[in-house]
């Protein structure tokens, strides 16, 4: 299980890599400002956006890509999880799993 | 100030947060959210946004290598975690309602919390205790972990409720500030449930991944995580944090965690003040 945290850093990283640099030679001319709280376009917030935003070349779109890659990370271990459990017929620690993983999926679909 | 000299200028400040949250294991994001807030003018919940997707990487990252150890409890993890994921999500939707300011300076006193807590490990170590409450192994949360030599050291746990209870607050906190509220979770299972320290260190790291993932999808949905700033905190925070747990764990942790200690607290009271007068 150590490794496949390993594994999904490592490739969110790489994909956060070439989105960043994509992001800044597009907008190297532009003076950040981040002082006051506008929100992100809604393309950029959710999954399907992010996606149509990645085929389209949008290197703001591939960040977050590399994102949601590393919100799947944990998530993907919490199934892995439940998954050992479940071969060793750990019923109680299945439920455990079943509900962590419940409440996961729930923040994420509940925001949306 | 360009985009360019801006991102890299970020990169380093979020490598030295990365550094010093892994030597001292208070975590980055203690010192990313002030760094970001106070240093570089960002609005506090583009802060927070940022910081939980660090969070999560530099957790994942760590929490690789202590698997392999056979240190963490991945029943005790998970049976916690049921507590910090519910948290996390109460405390994602708090940091809709709750004043900017207000959240500056509740992070400021979590940080003066933190710092607390850390001067108190130089201090004292505290000794084990392995005798724990019968639900210990009803919920089959007695473990045992590998001692130097070879042998396998047993534990039991004890007061689950209270652990429990600590638990959905550390949870709350990781949503509301976006960090990984290590210590907190710590003082759970070490000083709470009596859960051995080793264990209960790498077990933290283990569940801040997922803790800190049950709200970073909130703040994605509501535009809180920002490309042009995700990109450069996040490798910095990481880099930073895989370079402090791969060479730097042999130096001089004692002197460092003091220096630490006083610069979370500084940054406390600069947070305080700094929200109090901005708000009023």
């Amino acid at each position: 299980m150590g490794r496949l945290l390993q594994v999904g850093v490592l490739l969110a990283s790489f994909v956060m890599l070439a989105g960043g640099v994509l992001y800044v030679r597009a907008h190297h001319t532009a003076t950040p400002d981040y002082r006051i709280f506008k929100s992100e376009p809604q393309a950029l917030r959710h999954v399907g956006g992010v996606l149509k935003g990645v085929v389209a070349g949008d290197s703001a779109a591939v960040i977050q890509l590399a994102v949601l890659l590393l919100i799947a990370t944990p998530v993907a271990r919490v199934v892995f999880a439940l998954i050992a459990f479940g071969i060793e017929r750990d019923k109680l620690y299945i439920a455990v799993s079943a509900v962590v993983l419940a409440v996961l999926v729930f923040g994420f679909i509940r925001s949306q | 100030m360009t985009l360019l000299t801006f991102t890299a200028l970020l990169f380093i400040g979020a490598l030295l947060a990365g550094l010093l949250g892994a030597l001292t294991g208070l975590g980055g994001g203690v010192v990313l959210v002030p760094l970001l807030t106070l240093g570089f003018h960002v609005d506090i919940r583009y802060a927070i946004g940022v910081s939980l997707i660090s969070v999560i990487a530099t957790s994942s990252g760590a929490a690789a290598a202590y698997v392999r150890e056979g240190f963490s409890s991945v029943r005790i993890g998970m049976f916690l975690e049921v507590a910090t994921t519910l948290g996390a999500i109460l405390g994602a939707y708090l940091a809709t309602v709750v004043h900017t300011q207000a959240l500056a300076i509740i992070f400021g006193v979590v940080l003066l919390y933190s710092s607390y807590l850390s001067w108190q490990q130089v201090c004292k170590p505290v000794p084990p205790l392995t005798k724990g409450s019968p639900w210990s192994d009803r919920l089959r949360l007695s473990g045992d972990f590998p001692r130097k030599d070879g042998s396998r050291c047993k534990y039991e746990v004890e007061n689950i409720p209270g652990g429990f209870s600590v638990m959905f607050v550390a949870g709350a906190l990781s949503g509301l500030l976006g960090i990984g509220s290590g210590a907190v979770k710590v003082l759970a299972m070490d000083r709470i449930m009596k859960v051995p320290f080793k264990v209960s260190t790498t077990t933290s790291n283990f569940m801040i991944g997922v803790t800190a993932a049950a709200s970073a999808g909130i703040y994605l949905h509501r535009g809180l995580i920002t490309p042009g700033l995700a990109f450069p905190v996040m490798l910095g925070v990481l880099t930073g944090s895989l370079i402090g747990a791969r060479y730097l764990v042999r130096a001089h942790v004692g002197v460092l965690r003091v220096v630490f200690t006083f610069v979370v607290l500084a940054l406390g009271v600069e947070m305080i003040i700094n929200g109090v007068t901005k708000w009023f």
